[in-house]
């Protein structure tokens, strides 16, 4: 009997913590997000009415007003392409890098592993801001590049689309190399040595046997990399200009700025329905899919 | 040999390409110069100024209380979630379980934060706590995504973990709860640690989350770096950022001292 209730005790505490504090948070941002909105504080009405009898106050219009505003939707679909030009990058990037350090010798493997991961330990809001720091008019690379007679004047490289991609790329490249790595490293090494016996050339052996192995690695890096890029808000902030809007500065400033609280939460719920919902659907499918291809 | 110049160049140049800003920012941080761009001289006036700077040093202690609490309070439900997941048959709405502990690793952290805010001022307008918010709030929403990660080192650990040593101990005489404190618990301990350790990190380091859950007298490190680099450079922040970092992946090797799982 005690045994059970020890089990209990184990199960609930985390239970009770995150109901408490992680859905219930989020069952509110629903029901903010279809009341209706009004001036004053707080600036939306009460989804239950009881002034004469029972009435359920609820409206779509925060969603309709959301979806048939391009400066949602463009904002959104801007977070979409920069999340998915970034996660291209980082695989680029991260892929040769991981493949390279799971074939080194293992005391060599694990040092490099851990000089690639440290950068990440270090604060992400100062990785940031060193990219400040490079791309200013009179910063580094620009010294750099007029030194060597690529531009006769300074670029301005700061406070556009291109700066915050080569900041999202820099920070978020380690989250890319780990799984790749994890992937990487558990397959055998012979069989590139086994398909270059049997006569596929670099190309082939990449495209037909390290490339199909990868596959999961492949995705959960690309998943780690591109969901918190749609929603961020802290590279855009620092590093873009005014060229693009994205959508955690639209919803911060829906919040802060235009104090529409409804507007905002459909803005963040529709984020959780079209962000979060594809991974569990696509994590069910991939997992029967590799069960039944036996990954 | 021409395949390991490849494999050497690409990791040369991978190295140099994570680790270039980190130096450029710490080469910055000993220029004599108000106007950080313009080199003047080697000094440390601005190593000076950050711990005469009130502001900063009351941010960096509100900081750290709020990362060793919320860690220290991530951990232990952490470890609860990870041992639940690997050894508790019977738990009630399982899937609801895992979706509660593990969606907070991939939520933007700028819906968490709104979810939050949206959450105390709800709860306040209901049972009237918490009056305002501040470091109280802070703390909370830390535990709450905190928790996630170290769930997942925990329930990695216990995976691979040889459960026959802990029937052994049954089969000599011990309880449930003597087990799990005299074998279990000492021998994850690394991975506790290890998870403390990435818990602590995620919270002096979370800028989004504070954000919307912060009021009065509670401003944390990053929001108070935010304000001053958000429009500009600081030279103070340049001196500030070399030893943060420094400190950070120190811990950072620790980390990887206490993960085992990290090293097979």
């Amino acid at each position: 009997m005690k045994n059970k209730l020890f089990e209990k005790y184990f199960v609930f505490s985390p239970y009770f913590w995150l109901v408490l504090f992680f859905f219930i948070p989020l069952a509110i941002i629903f029901k903010i997000s279809i009341s209706v909105s009004e001036w004053g504080m707080p600036p939306y009405q009460d989804i239950f009415l009881f002034d004469n009898g029972f009435e359920i106050n609820t409206t779509f219009e925060n969603y309709i007003y959301i979806f048939s505003d391009y400066y949602y939707i463009g904002s959104f679909v801007n977070s979409l392409i920069l999340a998915l030009i970034s996660t291209f990058f980082c695989l680029i990037i991260g892929f040769p890098l991981a493949f390279y350090i799971a074939t080194s010798n293992i005391r060599l493997r694990n040092i490099l592993l851990v000089l690639v991961v440290i950068p990440f330990w270090s604060s992400f809001l100062l990785r940031v801001y060193a990219w400040k720091i490079i791309l200013q008019n009179n910063g580094i690379l620009n010294v750099i590049l007029l030194n060597l007679g690529i531009t006769s004047e300074p670029l301005q490289l700061l406070y556009n689309q291109y700066a915050v991609i080569m900041g999202i790329v820099y920070t978020y490249l380690p989250l890319m190399i780990l799984p790749l790595f994890g992937y990487l490293n558990k397959f055998d090494l012979n069989l590139i040595e086994a398909s270059k016996d049997l006569g596929l050339n670099r190309i082939k052996t990449f495209f037909k046997v390290i490339l199909p192995l990868s596959v999961p690695g492949i995705v959960a890096g690309s998943l780690l990399v591109f969901i918190p890029v749609v929603g961020e808000f802290i590279i855009p902030e620092m590093l873009g200009g005014s060229d693009r809007l994205y959508y955690g500065k639209i919803l911060w400033e829906e919040f802060f700025v235009n104090r529409n609280w409804p507007g905002a939460s459909a803005l963040a719920f529709s984020g959780i329905i079209i962000l979060v919902l594809p991974i569990i659907i696509f994590q069910i499918l991939y997992s029967r899919w590799s069960q039944k291809n036996e990954i | 040999m021409k395949s390991s110049f490849i494999k050497s160049t690409v990791i040369f140049l991978g190295l140099l390409f994570l680790y270039f800003p980190i130096l450029v920012l710490i080469f910055y941080s000993f220029n004599e110069n108000k106007r950080v761009m313009v080199w003047k001289g080697f000094s440390l006036r601005w190593y000076n100024e950050l711990f005469s700077n009130e502001q900063i040093i009351e941010a960096f202690i509100i900081s750290i209380k709020i990362a060793a609490l919320s860690a220290t309070f991530a951990t232990i439900l952490g470890v609860m979630i990870g041992y639940s997941l690997v050894r508790i048959r019977k738990i009630p709405f399982k899937s609801f379980y895992i979706f509660l502990s593990s969606t907070p690793l991939v939520l933007p952290e700028l819906i968490l934060g709104l979810s939050m805010l949206l959450f105390f001022i709800s709860l306040n307008n209901v049972i009237g706590f918490p009056s305002s918010r501040g470091q109280l709030t802070i703390f909370i929403s830390h535990v709450t995504f905190c928790i996630a990660f170290v769930a997942i080192i925990i329930q990695a650990r216990l995976t691979d973990f040889n459960k026959n040593i802990e029937e052994a101990a049954m089969d000599l005489g011990y309880n449930y709860t003597k087990v799990l404190y005299k074998i279990t618990l000492p021998i994850i301990l690394p991975s506790i640690i290890a998870g403390w350790l990435l818990a602590f990190t995620i919270s002096l380091d979370d800028l989004v989350v504070a954000s919307f859950t912060t009021g009065p007298g509670a401003n944390t490190l990053p929001i108070v770096v935010f304000s001053k680099v958000r429009l500009g450079l600081s030279p103070e922040v340049n001196a500030l950022s070399a030893i943060l970092m420094f400190a950070l992946i120190i811990i950072g090797l620790f980390y990887f001292y206490f993960n085992k799982k990290f090293k097979h």
